[in-house]
């Protein structure tokens, strides 16, 4: 479904659920070259575990109307003006690579409104190589390329349902790419990622507890990436999990089973 | 298989899809030859059926041994997934009904396998879907065939059995501008030649029974989405983008952007018609593909040694090979299929009926039968086999005469094949000498 926010469309997959102010509220961020469709499997089982799903497509990419984010703190804005459009007075935010540093940020700014922050595939700073960068704008085919081998451990999808992950999230970055005609969301995301600073200061002013979830084989966001980040927040007295699973960067389809696992153990405790 | 490298053809041919058995350690992929699947509890049940989480339930719907076979077809021609069937009919099949019902249209290549012919020129029509034929080559007819209602352009990577080259990146963007997908037959290039969907395609399918497998051993096909089609931008497409009340008022394209299709295709077409593969089929054809690459390029090699021997024969008046600066389409297969044109091809002979069928007889290494795509060589007379239905009018739209001889050229030594064809090739030409005696 489609909530204004902003004075734009902001598409959320919901699960096939109407939005019930009675139940915990969920949003899903996805991150560069994304869109809600990440989160299939976990999307639909929070949905059916009692929970109000917001899975965003951030805006200026794939359904959602409005200008693409050009820094973590603009996307930030656009999750809490989402909130108020929803009518949620309280969420866990989940966000995955470029989409954890806008649910941290997020987290810091509405502080007790936020009751779970999961940080999936993270790390702050969030560097990505400036080859990386002009590639994203100069042949973005060839960086979706490096992106995807950066990103997967395995050639084998555990999906069970014939998914090539691979080439599905070839496939995806190619659609959402298209989608803004505009901007290159692809390198706008980037530099987004590459410019963000406010890592340690959004981790201290946190009140929720917060689960890293990491990839031990991740080569874009390597687990080492965000010890500065679980440092920060176990010194500033964050509850803090972290949990490793023997995957890469894409955890949410390598290990869809037990990514989801953890979201529930973590947002149902 | 974490690295920095992208995985090339062989690799994937390889290991695409296949990890070591998890409760094993079988590094080959085991045959899990079972129907169904134990449910952990109810939950656990409950969570499957609402796709809430990946797994199987019963193996018409999906099974890991055929969940690796879909997994390694989709890598190697750059897909986003893939759907085992049990044959490359039932892959067609599976593509049309996903996407259409009574009341669509289809635009068809006249190029195409005689079964394929029978399905949208007979069967289909019987269920209310039309079909317009068109020739592959005339690009104003792809474009003025197109109605309203049609949901579908449809051709071959190289027809059969003229071999006229579908100009892909051409139609698949008459078919673009109209919002429609374009489905591909790529059953005699395999992606070792051409990979379709990198050239326009939207969706791929093979008769994996020929040249995936390989061996002549098993039946299946594998029906390929690219994932890059926008079934909500198009407006054709209520199927996969309106809520669908047989599954859950899922909205497939909501669900996710690359994967509508294919989730529709399993949740729908696989579960209500039924014509999965067997694990056991699967296992068969995924030996055939890791050596993919090799049969190929051997396949290829054989077969420009045989059509370079037939194109110098005096008995024969036509040679049919994209190969060969004579064929229409030999400055596109240059282009699109710079491995080579396969290994599938037609001849004619300068002589009468009775002379073809004394060739045929008389071959010895070539085994005649309906099938190409066999390590064996093997030939056949379309006109009285494959498109035995089609009128005279319809087999030449198709560039099929009276005369024509299809051969499949295997991976036997060349020279054994191209001595096999001087033999046959005197004895036919030596009996019409009798004949007329």
């Amino acid at each position: 479904m489609f909530y204004q926010v902003q004075g734009a469309p902001l598409y959320c997959y919901t699960g096939d659920k109407a939005f019930d102010a009675a139940k915990p509220t969920v949003v899903l961020i996805h991150g560069v070259l994304c869109d809600h469709g990440v989160w299939i499997w976990q999307a639909r089982h929070l949905a059916n575990h009692g929970f109000n799903v917001l899975s965003i497509d951030l805006p200026g990419h794939g359904r959602s109307g409005g200008e693409a984010p050009a820094s973590v703190a603009q996307a930030a804005d656009t999750i809490a003006a989402l909130l108020d459009a929803a009518g949620a007075q309280k969420a866990a935010l989940v966000g995955h690579s470029w989409g954890s540093l806008i649910a941290m940020e997020t987290a810091a700014r509405l502080q007790d409104r936020i009751s779970h922050l999961v940080l999936i595939g993270t790390a702050a700073p969030m560097k990505v190589s400036p080859a990386l960068i002009a590639a994203s704008q100069d042949d973005p085919e060839a960086a979706l390329k490096m992106i995807n081998v950066f990103s997967r451990s395995t050639l084998a999808s555990p999906t069970g349902a014939g998914f090539w992950v691979y080439g599905a999230s070839m496939a995806l970055g190619r659609k959402v790419l298209r989608s803004n005609p505009r901007v290159n969301v692809f390198h706008r995301g980037f530099v987004a990622c590459d410019q963000y600073e406010g890592g340690p200061a959004a981790m201290a002013q946190l009140t929720c507890p917060i689960l890293f979830l990491l990839g031990s084989q991740d080569q874009m966001t390597q687990p080492r990436a965000a010890q500065p980040l679980i440092a920060a927040a176990r010194q500033a007295g964050k509850t803090v999990q972290v949990q490793h699973l023997p995957v890469g960067h894409h955890q949410m389809t390598e290990a869809p089973k037990e990514t989801t696992a953890a979201l529930h153990e973590f947002l149902c405790c | 298989m974490p690295g920095y490298s992208d995985p090339g053809f062989d690799t994937l041919a390889v290991h695409a899809g296949a990890r070591p058995d998890p409760t094993t350690g079988a590094r080959a992929t085991p045959i899990y030859l079972t129907t169904s699947f134990v449910f952990e509890s109810s939950d656990h049940a409950a969570s499957l059926f609402n796709m809430e989480r990946p797994g199987h339930v019963y193996s018409r719907l999906s099974n890991p041994t055929t969940d690796v076979l879909e997994q390694r077809v989709a890598a190697l021609e750059g897909g986003s997934g893939a759907i085992a069937t049990a044959s490359g009919m039932a892959a067609l099949h599976l593509a049309i009904v996903t996407l259409m019902g009574a009341g669509s249209h289809i635009v068809a290549s006249t190029a195409l396998y005689g079964g394929s012919q029978n399905l949208l020129n007979y069967t289909l029509r019987r269920f209310g879907i039309e079909t317009t034929f068109v020739k592959p080559t005339d690009v104003d007819a792809w474009r003025a065939a197109i109605r309203p209602t049609t949901r579908l352009l449809l051709g071959e990577t190289i027809g059969n059995p003229g071999l006229e080259v579908l100009d892909i990146p051409t139609v698949s963007q008459i078919a673009h501008e109209a919002g429609i997908p374009l489905l591909v037959d790529s059953t005699f290039t395999t992606p070792y030649l051409m990979k379709p969907l990198a050239l326009g395609a939207d969706m791929v399918y093979h008769a994996a029974t020929k040249f995936l497998s390989g061996h002549g051993t098993v039946m299946g096909g594998v029906l390929v989405d690219g994932g890059a089609f926008d079934w909500d931008a198009s407006g054709r497409f209520p199927e996969l983008a309106r809520p669908y009340d047989g599954f859950h008022d899922m909205v497939f394209a909501q669900e996710s952007s690359v994967a509508a299709f294919l989730l529709r295709a399993r949740r729908e077409g696989l579960r209500d018609f039924g014509a999965c593969m067997s694990p056991h089929s699967a296992w068969l054809i995924l030996q055939g593909i890791e050596t993919l690459g090799a049969r190929m390029e051997r396949h290829v090699r054989n077969t420009e040694r045989v059509v370079q021997f037939l194109a110098s024969h005096p008995f024969v008046a036509r040679v049919g090979h994209p190969l060969l600066e004579s064929h229409p389409s030999h400055k596109i297969a240059q282009k699109l299929l710079p491995r080579g044109a396969g290994a599938v091809f037609s001849f004619d002979l300068r002589g009468n009926r009775e002379q073809g069928k004394r060739f045929i007889e008389t071959l010895k290494i070539f085994s005649h039968l309906a099938n190409v795509g066999d390590c064996r060589s093997l030939v056949i007379h379309p006109a009285s086999t494959t498109h035995f239905r089609m009128t005279d009018e319809a087999l030449l739209a198709g560039g099929i005469t009276q005369g024509t001889i299809r051969l499949s050229i295997g991976l036997e030594d060349p020279d054994d094949l191209i001595d096999d064809l001087k033999r046959a090739l005197k004895a036919a030409e030596k009996f019409d000498a009798k004949a007329g005696a």
